[in-house]
C-alpha cells in the first residue's frame, strides 16, 4: 500500500497539537510550534487529524 | 477521503482569528459538511449570527450571511425567514450570544417553532470579552468574573429549548466531528426549530483559568464526559452530573411549523378583504 501524504498547510497551522494527540498512529509530532508528519508510513488514514484540525491545515490523501 | 472545503469558503480569509485550538473551526468544518450533505444551493442559503467570537463564523463561509446585534440572530432570522420562507436560515453564536442577552429571542424563536436550524457553539465561557462567565459556566468554575469560583447554577440549553417549545433538539461536542454534522444535517432537514448545541472548548478565556493546560486536555475532557443519550436510560440526575448527554434528545413532527401557519392565516385575511 502507497504512504499516505499528509499535507500540513503552515500558514494555517497554529500548533495547538490536537492532531498529534488523537492520531491513533503516532504518525504526526509537533515542532517550532507547527504540526509535523514525523512517520507518514505508520498513518493508517482513520481522517482524525484532518476532522479536529480547527483550522483547515492538514490533508491527507 | 479528503473533504474540499475550499468551495464553501471566502477566498483569502484563512487562517481564521480564533486561536490555538478554539472548537470554534472544528464546528465550522461540521457545518460546511452538513451543507454540503444537504445539497444547498449557495444562494438559497443564509447564515446569521450575532456577537461574539463565535459569531465570527459567517465571515468565513461563501453563502448569504449576516452579522447582527449581540443576541439577535434569532430575531433577524425570524424575520429574513417570514419574508422568503423557502430560504433555509442556520443561525450560529456562542452560549453568551444565545442564551444570555440573546435569551429572549432564542426561546420566542423557539415558542414560535420556526423552520431554522440554531447551532449554539457552547464553550461555557464569554470569549470574545476576555473570559467572563455565562448562564453556560459550570457551578464552581472560574471566570474572570467568578475569581472564587461561579456562585450561579447553569442553564442547560437543550431542556430550555425543548421547554420552549423547539421540536428538534440535539447535542454533541466539538471532539465528537463527525456526529457535529450529522446532526445538523438532521436539524436542517427537520421542519421547524432546530437547536443543535456543540460543546465547545475554549482554551484561552476558559480552559487556562479551569486546569485545562492545552486543548488537547479540553477535547479529552469533551471525549470522556460525553455519553450517548441511548446509555442514559435508568441514570440517575447525580450519575449524570458533569457529563454531557449526547444525541438527539427530543423530536416532534406534530407541532405546526409557524411560516406555514402565517401564510394560512394571511390567506384567511385575504378571502375576507377581497
Ligand atoms: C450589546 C452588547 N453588549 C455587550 C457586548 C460585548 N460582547 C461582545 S461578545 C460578548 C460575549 C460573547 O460570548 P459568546 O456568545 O459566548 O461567544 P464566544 O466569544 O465565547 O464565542 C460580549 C458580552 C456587545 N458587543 N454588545
Ligand atoms: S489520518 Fe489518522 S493515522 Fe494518519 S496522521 Fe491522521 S490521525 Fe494519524
Ligand atoms: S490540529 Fe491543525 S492547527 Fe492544530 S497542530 Fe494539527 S495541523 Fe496544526
Ligand atoms: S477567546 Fe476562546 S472562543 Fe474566542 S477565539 Fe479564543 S479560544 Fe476561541
Amino acid at each position: 500500500m502507497a504512504i499516505p501524504t499528509i499535507e500540513i498547510n503552515e500558514k494555517y497551522c497554529k500548533g495547538c497539537g490536537i492532531c498529534v494527540t488523537f492520531c491513533p498512529a503516532k504518525a504526526l509530532a509537533l515542532e517550532n510550534f507547527k504540526a509535523k508528519a514525523i512517520k507518514p508510513e505508520a498513518c493508517v488514514k482513520c481522517m482524525q487529524c484532518e476532522l479536529r484540525c480547527p483550522d483547515f491545515a492538514i490533508r491527507i490523501s | 477521503m479528503s473533504f474540499d472545503y475550499e468551495k464553501y469558503l471566502r477566498p483569502g480569509k484563512l487562517p481564521h482569528i480564533w486561536c490555538p485550538g478554539c472548537g470554534h473551526g472544528i464546528i465550522l468544518k461540521g457545518l460546511i459538511r452538513a451543507i454540503d450533505k444537504c445539497r444547498l444551493a449557495k444562494n438559497r442559503t443564509a447564515i446569521v449570527s450575532g456577537i461574539g467570537c463565535a459569531s465570527r463564523l459567517p465571515g468565513y463561509v461563501d453563502f448569504n450571511t449576516v452579522h447582527t446585534a449581540h443576541g439577535r440572530a434569532a430575531a433577524f432570522a425570524t424575520g429574513m425567514k417570514l419574508a422568503d420562507p423557502e430560504l433555509t436560515v442556520i443561525c450560529v453564536g456562542g452560549d453568551g450570544d444565545g442564551v444570555a442577552i440573546g435569551g429572549n429571542h432564542f426561546i420566542h424563536a423557539c415558542r414560535r417553532n420556526i423552520d431554522l436550524t440554531y447551532i449554539i457553539m457552547n464553550n461555557n465561557i464569554y470569549g470574545m470579552t476576555g473570559g467572563q462567565f455565562s448562564p453556560c459556566t459550570p457551578t464552581g468554575a472560574f471566570a474572570s468574573t467568578t475569581p472564587y469560583g461561579n456562585p450561579d447554577p447553569v442553564f442547560d440549553i437543550a431542556r430550555l429549548a425543548i421547554g420552549a417549545g423547539a421540536t428538534f433538539v440535539a447535542r454533541t461536542t466539538a471532539y465528537h466531528a463527525l456526529q457535529i454534522d450529522k446532526l445538523i444535517t438532521e436539524g436542517i432537514l427537520h421542519k421547524g426549530m432546530a437547536i443543535i448545541e456543540v460543546v465547545d472548548g475554549c482554551p484561552t478565556s476558559y480552559g487556562r483559568r479551569n486546569k485545562f493546560k492545552s486543548p488537547s486536555d479540553m477535547m479529552t475532557w469533551l471525549k470522556d464526559a460525553a455519553i450517548p443519550v441511548e446509555k442514559t436510560e435508568g441514570m440517575s440526575e447525580k450519575d449524570l452530573e458533569g457529563k454531557i448527554v449526547t444525541g438527539i434528545l427530543h423530536r416532534d413532527e406534530t407541532r405546526p411549523e409557524y411560516c406555514e401557519q402565517y401564510a394560512l392565516l394571511r390567506e384567511r385575511a385575504q378571502r375576507k378583504e377581497g
